[in-house]
């Protein structure tokens, strides 16, 4: 079976989730791999989230939010921006691919860019190949027997 | 002797700096010795495993154990010693957390008998011997512990009743904990965290906070501190809010910042978490005519000012977080770069 990665998407109540719904209304195909969370805001996302999808199986993680001066709560979205740049940081230190944590800001009227964005994500994931925290990063391996 | 209900003090892979912080309660520790009859204390006492063994089960009435579970003699010990005891204390943040132990969970074995018998500067070692869990000698076959790829808190091997954090716990908050104990007072429910505060530790720390704008962070070493102005907002990574209070912020209050030691606030599951989510709010970033592109820059080169977020967030956590590890191979990947 072919390898289909889970992408877990923390979408804003305003403008994302609303892109999602119009990409869904106006038909547009794009990869069924994204698993949609709403949140109020893009702001409302906490790093805790994200890493407790990965740490639960997901592949990539997908944050979306109002372009920048357009939050519905005036900066939530900038917010987001910051904790993403540092956590992308941080996340390549525990060996998370920087391109598994993705941001994209789509207004309500761009379904197509929420769709696209779905679509070179799902294939950024599959070049990466599966993440499996639980089991590709196994928690009590004694290791003194491959050590020579 | 023998009515005295009987204590327990052990160590796994710690720094022994828990032994002396119970010393540190100074004369009441002849109060602790009044009252209980220490059985096993590797640290001050002779003792050995099989008098332990001898014990019935929880014939101990408390056992403090500090470190964390580096070793399969770890474990088996920390087995032992829940066995063997009736109140079993994960005791500093080594046993609660993984402490600085777990920082090695960035790493994996290899990566550190790499590190420690063969490719270390000041290490001659031709023929590239390194601990094995069993070797043949003509006398028979000598046997050490496994060395475990990930570091664990005594919470994630065996029960615990109740957590202490701290590296080292406070001597004030033992001793409280201690007199706690010894009045036979009714004792919080089990899994508590005790001898801690319940708030975050910059509710303890006296210096004045305001604003903060933050445009780059700085390394202890790189600026010296104002005097009663919060150090987060001169741009020092201080863990102040995303620790548990507890410690009467006393690093703070010598000029060096926060680093984490006593674990998370209470409902906090991931300490490191939360500092980033903190440290990015206090950035400064503003909308004000900047194209996406600008503001993605802008926010760059903040977050290029913090050297290593990973190791500073997760200090004291790593092991209790939610990722627990790093991908094996990430550090060599890190270095090569």
């Amino acid at each position: 079976m072919s390898y289909e990665p889970v992408i877990v998407g923390f979408l804003c109540n305003w403008c994302s989730y609303r892109a999602a719904d119009l990409a869904g209304t106006s038909r547009i195909h794009y990869a069924p791999n994204l698993r949609v969370i709403r949140v109020m805001c893009s702001g409302r996302v906490e790093p805790q989230f994200v890493l407790k999808a990965f740490s639960e199986g997901a592949d990539g993680v997908l944050i979306a939010g109002c372009h920048p001066g357009e939050c519905h709560y005036v900066e939530g979205n900038l917010k987001a921006l910051r904790r993403f740049h540092l956590l992308r940081k941080m996340a390549e230190q525990f060996g998370i691919d920087k391109d598994r944590i993705q941001l994209v800001w789509a207004s309500a009227s761009e379904g197509t860019v929420l769709a696209d964005r779905v679509n070179s994500m799902t294939l950024t994931l599959k070049a990466l190949g599966p993440l499996r925290w639980q089991s590709g990063v196994p928690a009590e391996i004694p290791v003194t027997e491959e050590v020579h | 002797m023998a009515d005295k209900p009987k204590l327990a003090m052990y160590w796994a892979a710690s720094c022994g700096g828990c032994e002396i912080s119970l010393l540190g309660i100074h004369e009441k520790i002849l109060d602790v010795a009044n009252a209980f009859d220490p059985v096993f204390w590797p640290c001050v006492m002779d003792g050995k495993k099989k008098d332990v063994e001898a014990l019935p089960d929880k014939g101990i009435a408390l056992c403090l154990f500090n470190g964390a579970i580096r070793t399969a003699e770890n474990e088996e010990m920390a087995h032992l010693m829940r066995r063997k005891s009736a109140l079993l204390v994960a005791y500093g943040s080594c046993a609660y957390e993984g402490c600085i132990p777990g920082l090695s969970n960035f790493y994996t074995a290899k990566d550190h008998f790499n590190a420690a018998y063969l490719s270390n500067d000041s290490t001659v070692n031709t023929k590239g011997v390194v601990p094995v869990t069993e070797t043949n000698v003509p006398e028979g076959t000598l046997t050490l512990p496994a060395f475990y790829n990930t570091v664990k808190s005594l919470g994630q091997t065996v029960d615990v009743d109740y957590f202490i954090p701290g590296c080292p716990p406070e001597s004030a908050q033992v001793l409280a904990v201690v007199e706690a104990i010894l009045s036979g007072a009714e004792l919080p429910p089990k899994g508590s965290v005790i001898g801690a505060g319940t708030v975050a530790l910059c509710e303890e720390c006296p210096r004045k906070r305001d604003v903060k704008r933050i445009k780059r962070f700085y390394r202890p070493h790189e600026i010296i501190p104002e005097k009663d102005v919060c150090l987060l907002e001169q741009g020092l990574i201080c863990m102040g809010p995303a620790t548990r209070s507890g410690c009467t912020a006393l690093c703070p209050q010598n000029n060096m910042p926060c680093i984490g030691c006593y674990g998370p606030p209470p409902n906090v599951t991931d300490q490191g978490s939360k500092m980033l989510s903190a440290i990015a709010s206090v950035m400064e970033t503003a909308f004000e005519g900047k194209s996406e592109e600008q503001l993605d820059q802008e926010i760059a080169e903040v977050v290029s000012t913090i050297a290593d977020p990973a190791g500073t967030f997760y200090k004291f956590s790593l092991p209790h977080s939610l990722l627990r590890r790093a991908r094996p191979g990430t550090a060599q990947k890190e270095k090569t770069r």
